[in-house]
């Protein structure tokens, strides 16, 4: 192959670095729609950020596969064009495609871990870009390697280049690929999703390495995104997507404070604000749930290995009352679902206590578990994984219910009854649970927690891994369920937008630990601690009122 | 606002996925299994009409009539005195039996064993692999054990295990599933330790579900692909290792007519005549092709990711 020059072909003045044109690729026969992507077409100026925005099936990947050459062979583009620096990928070959990628445009991607090869050393997979697109000697090639590790603001670069991935961190891996990305200065950044798997102090860290980085080399980025606060802190320009089809696009300020489409303003109505919610004010009653003390640890290694102990979670103590809602929040690794496994006795707490006042009467601690279950349930944050795909979701439903001695057919007529709460028709418990979207899976465990009847409600990261609008009706779905059955809800999340929305209370946790304690509103609007001020000084998009011109 | 707007799901389920073919199509769409299953279906044909397929008796014998090639025409008598035109096909062993026929009935034993042995050693080494994989203070010491079963070379095992008893059917199906069971016992471990990790599982076990109840429901069916793919590679195996211990003298009696028999007979004579040897070798090996490619097959459709990319 021939080796491109160093130096990468800036876009003439004035003309877009990338221009898409009536893009449309055909999604293969069978598929729920016939396009994965149409009509869709907009320009990257240099040095602008343009956002793709939209949620899960909008077709936004797929357009920054086929900008990279990188469709995979069932997608077949089928119209329009598109430009980088003036020349159409869709019609160039895999060799031309080759020397473009990684010189004329870049890709970061979401997972750093798998983006980056676990049994190649850092600086290794930096200087591949280098040796394949350059003419450089080693000593030079390892001197821009070790330069770009400092101008990511990588601590000591000498030993990260000999470092392999999984000894970095999830933000430094970040760096490594953003590294990669950059060292041969391309025209086009093309970013997907790149913090959605980091914590809120990270990506808040990494937005303003890309902006810095882009700004400094006049690129052009197109982010691609479904957080609006992240579109908020970074975006010149928005293209909302949907479906496929372009919904809107145009400045920022026009489409996230002045949306023209009814989808536009129905999105950004579903954005949790970060200001608490109003919400009822809590009964003063003794607890339902009442948690002493509570300790995780882990003691992994054993003789004559080195051991290690690590503390998952360091006395924690909360109490829960009849139609309150707690929030945990925490970034990752805070012990936050440590906490909420403790709690739910998914896991044996190595240390402290859960008092359920008025369970004590029972004495065998086989009988006195059964009803702790029955009591406290629990909604996990994967729907997709968390209904066994070989049952039927009625017979998931009655489950519960059945091992906690219900006859089969009370069981299910109490299903039946769950799904008007749950707003799904009484049929579909004869589906199986690949029938139904993300949304309808959550709602389809919220009913199996409920089928239950439980005083207390657990959700870990219940709603992190839906889309926005299908989060907000999630969230709703909670409130109006609380109200009207007056259930304790503990409510785990990392996203202090949705804590904000839903809870009365929130605990902040850091390192397993409990850090502060309060009423949402203290926690989120006069925080005592350092570390609840820069949390929330990390959360994106913040004081950018959305839909709100 | 406090009115839920959730969109009317009059939709609710529609399917979201292109209905796919269904699994024994999509199964039978895949040329490994076809050929093997044909080819399988074949030996299991031999197997069950041997008698009805121009054999005679497997075990009679006619010294005059020794050594014989494929398709010569021969007077036979028995040793019980009767006598009768015969075409061997497959032409006669050393002390004047019917290859053909020795070699049909030899199917049987083939057969047999090779399905014992996988039905065995699933059985034994799911209970293991399953009690393992489940209560995690036993795993460390059953594995150990395990561990050390799959250290004993299978031979040497079957060697003990003739010395001890006579043998017989039923020690060589016993001398091939114990060596075979910890490879068996790994595969539902493994899958154990994971599906046990799905948060389906952890919502069972939320909802009180008893142990029992988990692994039935919940974790066992999971193992069924990955093992009707490891029980063909376990009958192949069998196969093999029977025919081998034929082939030893530490298998089946002299005078059952196995393949490995057949062959071991064959032997001493192969630079004169070996057809003996080779023809009966051509059917096991034929066969343990036949249920390999079927492993094959079945592993690739029905393990998810080979369908991703076959598609």
């Amino acid at each position: 192959m021939a080796r491109t020059p160093f130096s990468t072909p800036r876009p003439a003045a004035g003309s877009p670095c990338l221009a898409v044109r009536d893009l449309c690729i055909d999604l293969p026969q069978g598929a729920d729609r016939p396009h994965a992507v149409r009509g869709v077409s907009f320009d990257v100026m240099p040095g602008q950020v343009v956002c793709l925005l939209g949620e899960s099936g909008s077709g936004k990947s797929v357009i920054a596969q086929a900008v990279m050459g990188l469709l995979p062979d069932s997608l077949k583009p089928s119209g329009g064009h598109i430009e980088v620096l003036g020349e159409n990928v869709l019609a160039a070959d895999a060799a031309r495609l080759r020397a473009w990628r990684g010189a004329r445009m870049a890709m970061v991607f979401q997972e750093p871990m798998t983006a980056l090869n676990p049994v190649m050393r850092c600086g290794a997979q930096v200087d591949e870009m280098l040796a394949e697109h350059t003419a450089l000697g080693a000593a030079e090639r390892r001197q821009k390697v070790l330069a770009i590790f400092a101008r990511v603001k990588l601590p000591e670069p000498e030993r990260i280049y000999d470092a392999y991935p999984h000894q970095l961190s999830g933000g430094q891996r970040q760096r490594i690929v953003i590294a990669i990305a950059l060292i041969l200065r391309p025209a086009l950044l093309i970013c997907d999703e790149p913090t959605t798997a980091l914590d809120v102090t990270t990506q808040a860290e990494i937005l303003s390495l890309i902006r810095e980085m882009q700004q400094e080399n006049g690129t052009a980025v197109l982010f691609i995104t479904h957080d609006f606060g992240v579109v908020a802190d970074i975006a010149d320009h928005v293209v909302v997507l949907q479906l496929g089809r372009q919904v809107e696009s145009g400045p920022k300020d026009d489409v996230l404070r002045r949306p023209k489409e009814p989808y536009t303003r129905m999105l950004l109505d579903a954005v949790p604000r970060l200001e608490p919610a109003s919400r009822p004010p809590v009964a003063d009653a003794p607890p339902l749930l009442d948690a002493r003390g509570v300790t995780k640890t882990y003691r992994s290694g054993s003789w004559p290995g080195k051991r290690r102990t690590v503390h998952a979670a360091t006395d924690v103590s909360l109490q829960l009352r009849a139609g309150e809602t707690v929030g945990i929040v925490g970034e990752s690794g805070s012990g936050k679902s440590t906490v909420a496994r403790c709690i739910a006795r998914l896991i044996e707490p190595t240390g402290g206590e859960v008092w359920v006042p008025h369970l004590e009467a029972q004495h065998a601690p086989r009988a006195r578990l059964s009803a702790f279950r029955r009591m406290v349930q629990v909604v996990f944050q994967d729907p997709n994984r968390s209904l066994n795909p070989r049952r039927t979701v009625g017979q998931s439903i009655i489950e519960g219910p059945v091992n906690f001695g219900l006859s089969p057919e009370k069981a299910w007529q109490r299903a039946e009854e769950l799904m008007d709460l749950v707003r799904l028709k009484p049929e579909v418990l004869h589906r199986y649970p690949s029938e139904f979207s993300g949304g309808q899976r959550q709602r389809l465990c919220i009913a199996r927690a409920l089928a239950c009847e439980p005083q207390v409600l657990i959700a870990d990261e219940a709603v992190s891994a839906l889309d926005v609008s299908v989060q907000d009706q999630i969230l709703k779905l909670l409130a109006e369920i609380q109200q009207r059955l007056s259930i304790g809800i503990l409510f785990i999340t990392h996203d202090l937008r949705v804590a904000s929305q839903i809870c009365d209370r929130l605990i902040v946790m850091h390192k397993g630990r409990i850090v502060e304690q309060g009423t949402a509103r203290d926690v989120l609007l006069s925080p005592r601690e350092a570390y609840t001020r820069s949390l929330l000084a990390a959360a994106p998009g913040q004081g950018y009122a959305f839909g709100q011109g | 606002m406090t009115s839920i707007s959730l969109p009317a799901d009059t939709a609710a389920a529609a399917p979201r996925s292109h209905p796919k073919p269904s699994l024994p199509r999509r199964v039978f769409a895949n040329a490994a299994v076809r050929t093997g299953s044909v080819l399988l279906c074949l030996m299991v044909v031999l197997a069950v009409a041997a008698p009805w397929l121009y054999t005679i008796d497997p075990n009679a014998m006619d010294p005059a009539n020794s050594h014989l090639s494929p398709g010569a025409h021969a007077e036979f008598t028995t040793l019980a005195g009767d006598s009768f035109q015969r075409f061997f096909p497959m032409g006669t062993d050393s002390m004047g039996r019917d290859i053909w026929s020795r070699t049909a009935y030899g199917a049987r034993i083939s057969l047999s064993v090779g399905l014992a042995v996988a039905l065995g050693s699933i059985a034994l080494g799911m209970l293991v692999g399953m009690v393992a994989g489940y209560f995690r203070r036993l795993d460390g010491t059953i594995m150990r054990v395990m561990d050390g079963v799959m250290a004993i070379p299978g031979i040497l095992f079957a060697i003990v295990l003739v010395a001890v008893w006579r043998p017989s059917l039923w020690t060589v199906i016993l001398a091939i599933v114990v060596p075979e069971t910890p490879r068996v016992a790994r595969l539902v471990r493994s899958v154990v330790l994971s599906v046990r990790e799905e948060p389906y599982v952890e919502a069972a076990i939320a909802l009180d579900t008893p142990a029992w109840k988990l692994m039935l429901r919940h974790i066992l069916p999971n193992t069924v692909a990955p093992l009707i793919v490891q029980g063909t590679f376990v009958c192949a195996a069998a196969m093999l290792a029977e025919a081998v211990m034929s082939f030893l003298g530490i298998g089946l009696p002299s005078d059952v007519p196995t393949w490995g028999n057949i062959m071991s007979e064959g032997r001493a004579y192969f630079t004169s005549h070996p057809s003996t040897v080779l023809l009966p070798g051509a059917f096991l090996a034929a066969t343990v092709l036949a249920v390999n490619m079927l492993g094959d097959g079945l592993r690739d459709a029905l393990d998810p990711k080979f369908n991703k990319r076959g598609s």
